[in-house]
């Protein structure tokens, strides 16, 4: 048998239906994995080891009375941009480090009516805003694949942990990519669903019309396991829709006759390494061979305007949303200054990082009188032809395979001193977001030792048809299942 | 580090106009550094002068909705202390603030 803190969610659900282990025995494996490899990954902002221990006898104590669920007992980290009810909650940011929020988010409830374990909260690039790990206010988090290298972002705190095994899987958020490239730099599943799919209620904003949860897990039935515990409409949150939540896990069977898979050539050009090209390829045979019909020659000429509407959107809507941060109802808060503004002023400078800065005048200056139509408007009509060019697209494909990221982990500090080079590791996956349509990552080989992430775009609520192409992949290789040696 | 652009996009000023859109304190290092950054940002989104948008309504949602509507029923409201709780100042049940008035 596998080391307990290895085990994947429906293994650990196995043995424990079967009376085989405990939650306590499992929730103690991992908080020691945690205490022996967090020197060296940094993937937690918060170990929650008493809370955990504690959920983990009240999920004995259910199960015991033959009350288990698939995710009962089963311990879980949570990206700290999540609010969890009583749980220091920081964005990685200075200007919420002592933030207990008052409330549980949606995603969190549901989570504890299913006694899953809390082990704590995970690191992120601060507000979400990045895509290493590294703009995170307290420390960078290393991947677990080569610890010089970033595990992505920005939820790589999540990727790292669950690719450490620290936890048995976690939950991030992605507004331009946030789960799916660390899950790609870290050989995990990271999904993306549709936007509205998942309540954003108590996720902390970024950009709201971008901005989804969603699992990063050890294999797919991890995946479809956790959808089914968090996907659904919540009154608290007016984007999330009602459209029905299937069981994901009954899409995971059969091959892929029938089904037909595009490949736009856009994603195969500018600064992809030819390790990650070369894998692709061979995954995107695999899917051919497994009755996919593969149509190599689509095109989606408005990929290349697809960067610059990100981070013209993106920013405009954070430099909303992190208005709020004033220092008088909670977070940091800076008075020794004259006025009531300039305490503001202050208390801003001091408690946003450098990136969160960038991105709110980058925001605040698209979106300013006499220069609102000439970036944030014609960002959001572009926006209009890139959701008109996927919807073509899916009148004649099930998916769209693409590489999740051009790269392969980076190391630590390359990219930190070029915001532009920093925003290029997100190309492949801010479209799906700009579009609000599901997406999901998952290990499709190696390059130079580092993992290679294969992203699988889908319809809006087409979540099933995409697990069933990433579950058929996964049968038919074994990527997944390789460790990295920590 | 990054190129200067043939022509700055934002001058100085510009950058502390916008720092005080955004209620954001900036140092004059930092007026220096977002000069440079946010120009060679905006002219790498030239770009989208490119793309013909006649007639292109501009995206709202992600996703198609209608006008959400709920019932207009009461519902509880954190207790008082909760809310309360993480204030960095607080006097007689309020947010405490500096004078707003002379």
């Amino acid at each position: 048998m596998n080391k307990l803190y290895e085990l994947t969610i429906h293994e650990a659900h196995k043995l424990l239906e079967g009376r085989e282990i405990s939650s306590v025995e499992l929730t103690k494996a991992l908080l020691e994995r945690i205490a022996a490899v967090e020197d060296k990954i940094r993937a937690c902002v918060t170990v929650t080891a008493e809370l955990a221990l504690r959920q983990a006898e009240e999920a004995d104590a259910a199960i015991k009375s033959g009350d288990i669920t698939p995710l009962s007992g089963v311990p879980v980290l949570i990206k700290d941009v999540i609010c969890t009810r009583g749980i220091r909650t920081t964005c990685s940011s200075r200007m919420l480090e002592n933030f207990v929020p008052p409330y549980d988010s949606f995603v969190i409830k549901k989570l504890r009516a299913q006694k899953a374990v809390l082990l704590g909260k995970t690191n992120m690039d601060e507000f979400a805003m990045g895509s290493s790990t590294e703009h995170s206010a307290f420390f960078p988090t290393h991947n677990p694949w080569e610890l010089d290298c970033v595990p992505g972002g920005s939820s790589g705190g999540s990727a790292a942990a669950v690719s450490g095994d620290e936890a048995v899987y976690a939950l991030g958020s992605d507004t331009g990519g946030s789960i799916r490239q660390p899950a790609g730099f870290c050989n995990l599943v990271g999904l993306k669903p549709t936007y509205g799919r998942v309540s954003r209620f108590g996720l902390i904003a970024f950009a709201s019309s971008l901005d989804q949860i969603g699992p990063i897990t050890k294999d797919v039935t991890d995946c479809a396991l956790v959808m089914n515990a968090i996907a659904g409409y919540d009154p608290m949150d007016s984007t999330s829709v009602s459209y029905p939540v299937p069981d994901y896990t009954s899409s995971l069977e059969g091959d892929l006759k029938g089904l037909k898979i595009g490949v736009p050539k856009e994603y195969f050009t500018e600064g992809m390494q030819p390790g990650v090209r070369s894998a692709l390829e061979k995954a995107i045979r695999k899917l051919g061979e497994l009755g996919a019909s593969i149509d190599r020659e689509v095109s989606l000429p408005h990929t290349k305007y697809v960067l610059a509407v990100y981070y013209i959107v993106a920013p405009s809507e954070a430099s909303a949303n992190l208005a709020r941060y004033d220092g008088v109802k909670y977070g940091f808060s800076e008075q020794d200054a004259g006025s009531v503004i300039e305490a503001v002023e202050r208390t801003r400078q001091l408690g946003f990082g450098p990136e969160v800065k960038r991105r709110i005048m980058l925001g605040t200056y698209a979106l300013s009188a006499g220069y609102y139509d000439a970036y944030y408007l014609k960002a959001q009509k572009v926006r209009t032809l890139v959701k008109r060019e996927f919807e073509q697209a899916f009148e004649k494909y099930d998916a769209l395979v693409t590489p999740t990221s051009p790269t392969v982990a980076f190391k630590l500090g390359a990219r930190t001193e070029d915001p532009l080079q920093m925003y290029l590791s997100d190309v492949c996956t801010l479209p799906v977001n700009i579009a609000g349509i599901p997406a999901i990552s998952i290990p499709a080989g190696f390059s130079d030792g580092l993992p290679v992430g294969m992203q699988i775009m889908g319809k809006p609520f087409g979540e099933e048809t995409i697990l069933k192409i990433a579950f058929a992949y996964e049968q038919a290789t074994a990527w997944h299942r390789r460790k990295p040696k920590i | 580090m990054l190129q200067l652009v043939s022509r700055m996009k934002l001058d100085r000023k510009q950058v502390e106009h916008v720092a005080w859109l955004a209620r954001l304190g900036v140092d004059e290092d930092e007026v220096e550094k977002f000069a440079v950054e946010l120009s060679n940002i905006l002219e790498n989104f030239e770009i989208l002068k490119q793309v013909d948008t006649t007639g292109v309504p501009p995206a709202t949602h992600a996703v198609p909705l209608q006008s959400v509507f709920r019932e207009d029923a009461s519902l509880p409201s954190y207790p008082q202390s909760d809310v309360l709780a993480n204030a960095p100042r607080e006097e007689e049940s309020c947010f405490k603030v500096k004078p707003v008035l002379e």
